[in-house]
């Protein structure tokens, strides 16, 4: 190799290492398994990893500042954008957090629907991940048979809000829109389709020996490390730790749905997606249950200085009309005050921390993103692994890069 | 003068069929691991994608070989040479079939027989890593590095599990050459089932052929063994520096390498051209049943088309496959061509074999594919080896 060689970390090489010669492998940012733009810069002797270093920042959109010049309505678009395989979830967050600065209620219809997608959301998420990490560690098949699935979970988003991804479908005070036509059917015909489905990875890879051995074992960190780094999510339980949001303080009525979070004590690679498979199959549950109890009624909370009014009525009453064009014009205010929402998110805890001056406008957004917290880790779980471990550690992490850098 | 005209025509032969199967071997195998993943393959160029392979050759041909600045030039040129090279020379010792009369001369098809056939094969399949180890080292590409040395690695630990499958069934048979091996499998045990060396007293070779077939793998390169070129983790492994010709050239080095194995296989443990079944349980009848059967499925969808081309397409697939089952009829040509048949669908299911495991596993890593060669598969062989010489010096 060249002079390349003698390039040091920053930090400088490990005392241990001191005297050996090493390459340093520069992993990405394009990468095919880096999933996005992470860069990894890695410190190898022969195959084994001595350090790992993750380097952030490629996907920086600046969203978080971006949010203190658009109205708290507009901002629902640009929480799609965050973590974009889960969108729904940061629809979800957001529309929490400001409703309970608000002070606001939102109708059980709409406290259903927004379960109902949230855990669709939280399906089609893990079933990016299970394909991405299955087709990292050499399985190519299973990325597009769970892409199969997404696809018809895409088409029920689009069905409800018109997008496929950028749903922005739940609004400050309640939903964008009343149910589609036809949505019971489709909703009912995935739900009884997806656990045969779930069993037809699970055939292929639960008790397949290459990827067992691929798998267990691998990504080991002691349960202490983990809650420091802020890791939350599949990979905190698949420790041992039984901590999920939606139990331990439920938000948006979770607490009338009767669900089993899943949890595992071997925290490697492999019990991660034991419990991601398990929560698949819990959502698939939980969105059943809310489907079967959708209630009638409006999809929208009672509060006129927040919500759009009917067309019907903008057109026909005066007082209707003036709030419209209030809310269109310069948006609704919310009282000063700051609030932090905090909800389970397909990768674990997703946070909104907002602050109001009484303006239109939001004077802070910070954004808890669970994949930042859970991309902490990669460096002390891959050091002593070789190559092969560091692309199975990184599957098993599902973060997404847009949700890290903010 | 009659000699070299022969083997000059049967060496054209070879060649452009040669070539031609590792072009569509190719769209087989794109097409196979398509309808696996629930996808449609390739399908643009030509009626279901059959002229894909020419505009893959062709694409490969007129795009500009680039060889990047900080590459060894030499062994960087080298290797892709080194690799087809030897990839191609294996094919030229496998008989494809039995001694067959064509216009009054009598010949061999195969292009030549030599009586190590069998160490000519090993030698030029180990000599190919040359080319991987040569590329990945010339590359002066951490990702190629990484990838020569995982295929020298793994190349070195499984031609030992795949040299002692080779031979215990070499002790059954007593020679080395390809086309004697062949002719010691002849006939049928107890009337009904093949004397393969699979089924041949007085140790049948089942564990040698699943251990062969491993280190086939392992030694083409493939899923769940393909760790030089893992393309996840090496980007593209040792061929992550060569673009155009170059790369087509260790593409098609996989290839023959695929093709030579499977053969290997066919030839060392199927029983090379000869039916599965007695003669008078109508072995004969089965090629050409099976291609009118190919025939009359073309013509069905053809009427009933799914696409609107289908509707021509599929007709003409019917012709030609009525046209080979039609062959069939006339009994000069019928002896010729049944070995072949059978030659060349013993080695199509292995082939098949392949592509549907690469559709199926994950990757192994590469320490665990390691101790898999040296602590399961290196004693397996090692003991069935022992046994069958046992079994072979008390008989």
């Amino acid at each position: 190799m060249s002079s390349q060689d003698t390039l040091t970390l920053p930090g400088g090489p490990d005392a241990a290492t001191a005297g050996r010669r090493t390459m340093t492998l520069n992993m990405g940012p394009q990468h095919p398994s880096t999933h996005g733009v992470l860069r990894l810069v890695l410190e190898l002797d022969g195959e084994r990893v001595l350090s790992a270093k993750p380097d952030i920042g490629y996907l920086h959109t600046g969203i978080e500042k971006e949010f203190e010049a658009k109205t708290y309505q507009q901002g629902v678009t640009l929480t799609d954008r965050i973590d974009y395989l889960a969108n729904l979830s940061n629809n979800l967050c957001y529309a929490l957090a400001v409703e309970k600065l608000l002070g606001i209620e939102v109708p059980p219809k709409a406290v259903y629907t927004r379960v109902m997608l949230t855990e669709l959301t939280r399906i089609s998420s893990h079933l990016v991940w299970l394909g991405t990490h299955a087709i990292d560690l050499g399985a190519m098949s299973v990325f597009l048979y769970c892409f199969r699935e997404r696809e018809e979970l895409l088409r029920i988003y689009e069905m409800f809000s018109g997008q496929r991804m950028m749903t922005s479908y739940f609004r400050i005070g309640g939903l964008a829109l009343d149910h589609p036509r036809g949505w019971r059917r489709r909703v009912a015909k995935l739900l009884d389709e997806l656990p045969g489905k779930i069993d037809e990875y699970e055939d292929l890879l639960t008790n397949n020996r290459i990827w067992k051995i691929r798998t267990q074992g691998i990504g080991i960190l002691p349960v202490e490390d983990m809650l420091d780094l802020g890791i939350t999510g599949p990979m905190l339980r698949a420790a041992g730790v039984d901590y999920d949001i939606r139990k331990a303080e439920p938000y948006s009525g979770y607490d009338l749905f009767d669900f089993r979070v899943p949890t595992r004590t071997e925290n490697d690679v492999y019990a991660r997606y034991q419990v991601r498979i398990e929560e698949m199959r819990e959502s698939v549950k939980i969105a059943r249950q809310a489907l079967e109890g959708m209630p009638d009624g409006p999809f929208t909370a009672d509060a006129p200085k927040v919500v759009l009014p009917e067309r019907e009525k903008m057109k026909t009453q005066m007082e209707a009309l003036i709030y419209h064009f209030k809310i269109v014009t310069e948006g609704f205010r919310v009282p000063e005050g700051e609030v932090y929402q905090a909800i389970e998110s397909p990768r674990g805890e997703l946070g909104y921390y907002l602050v109001s001056d009484g303006t239109a406008k939001p004077y802070r957004v910070h954004v808890r993103g669970p994949s930042f917290g859970n991309l902490q880790a990669l460096p002390s779980m891959i050091q002593g692994g070789l190559v092969s471990d560091v692309i199975a550690c990184l599957g098993s992490m599902d973060f997404v890069l847009g949700d890290t850098d903010r | 003068m009659e000699f070299i005209i022969i083997t000059l025509i049967k060496l054209g032969v070879v060649m452009a069929v040669f070539m031609t199967t590792l072009a569509y071997l190719q769209w087989v195998e794109r097409k196979v691991i398509a309808h696996i993943q629930l996808r449609m393959g390739p399908s643009r160029v030509g009626p279901h994608g059959l002229l894909q392979p020419l505009a893959d050759v062709l694409k490969l041909i007129t795009k500009e070989g680039v060889v990047p600045p900080h590459v060894n030039k030499l062994y960087y040129l080298l290797a892709p040479f080194v690799a087809v090279t030897f990839a191609l020379l294996a094919i030229s010792v496998i008989p494809f079939g039995d001694e067959v009369e064509i216009a009054g001369y009598r010949t061999w098809l195969q292009l030549t027989d030599i009586n190590v056939g069998v160490l000519f094969i090993l030698a030029a399949s180990s000599m190919g890593v040359y080319g991987i180890a040569l590329a990945g080292w010339a590359s002066n590409n951490k990702y190629s590095l990484l990838g020569g040395l995982r295929s020298s690695a793994q190349m070195i630990s499984y031609e030992l599990p795949f040299t002692l499958a080779v031979a215990s069934p070499l002790l059954l048979v007593n020679t080395l050459s390809l086309r004697e091996i062949v002719r010691a499998q002849e006939g049928f045990l107890f009337g009904f089932l093949p004397n393969w060396t699979i089924f041949q007293g007085p140790f049948p070779q089942i564990i040698a052929f699943v251990v062969f077939l491993i280190a086939v793998f392992a030694e083409t390169n493939r899923i769940p063994f393909d760790l030089p070129e893992a393309e996840t983790e090496l980007v593209a492994g040792f061929h992550t520096e060569y673009s155009s010709m170059k790369f087509a050239a260790f593409f098609m080095a996989e290839y023959a390498n695929m093709v030579t194995a499977a053969s290997l296989v066919t030839i060392l443990f199927l029983g090379g051209w000869h039916p599965p079944l007695p003669r008078e349980w109508g072995s004969d009848f089965i090629a050409p049943l099976i291609f009118l059967g190919g025939a009359a499925i073309c013509f069905y969808h053809g009427l009933n088309p799914a696409r609107r081309l289908d509707r021509y397409t599929l007709p003409v697939a019917g012709l030609v496959f009525a046209g080979i089952g039609g062959v069939f009829a006339f009994p000069a040509w019928k002896d010729a061509l049944l070995p072949v048949f059978w030659f060349c669908a013993k080695t199509g299911l292995i082939l098949f074999l392949f592509i549907w495991v690469r559709g199926t596993l994950p990757r192994f890593r590469f320490d665990q594919l390691m101790g898999f060669a040296w602590k399961f598969l290196f004693p397996v062989a090692m003991a069935n080896l022992l046994l069958t010489s046992l079994l072979v010096a008390l008989t």
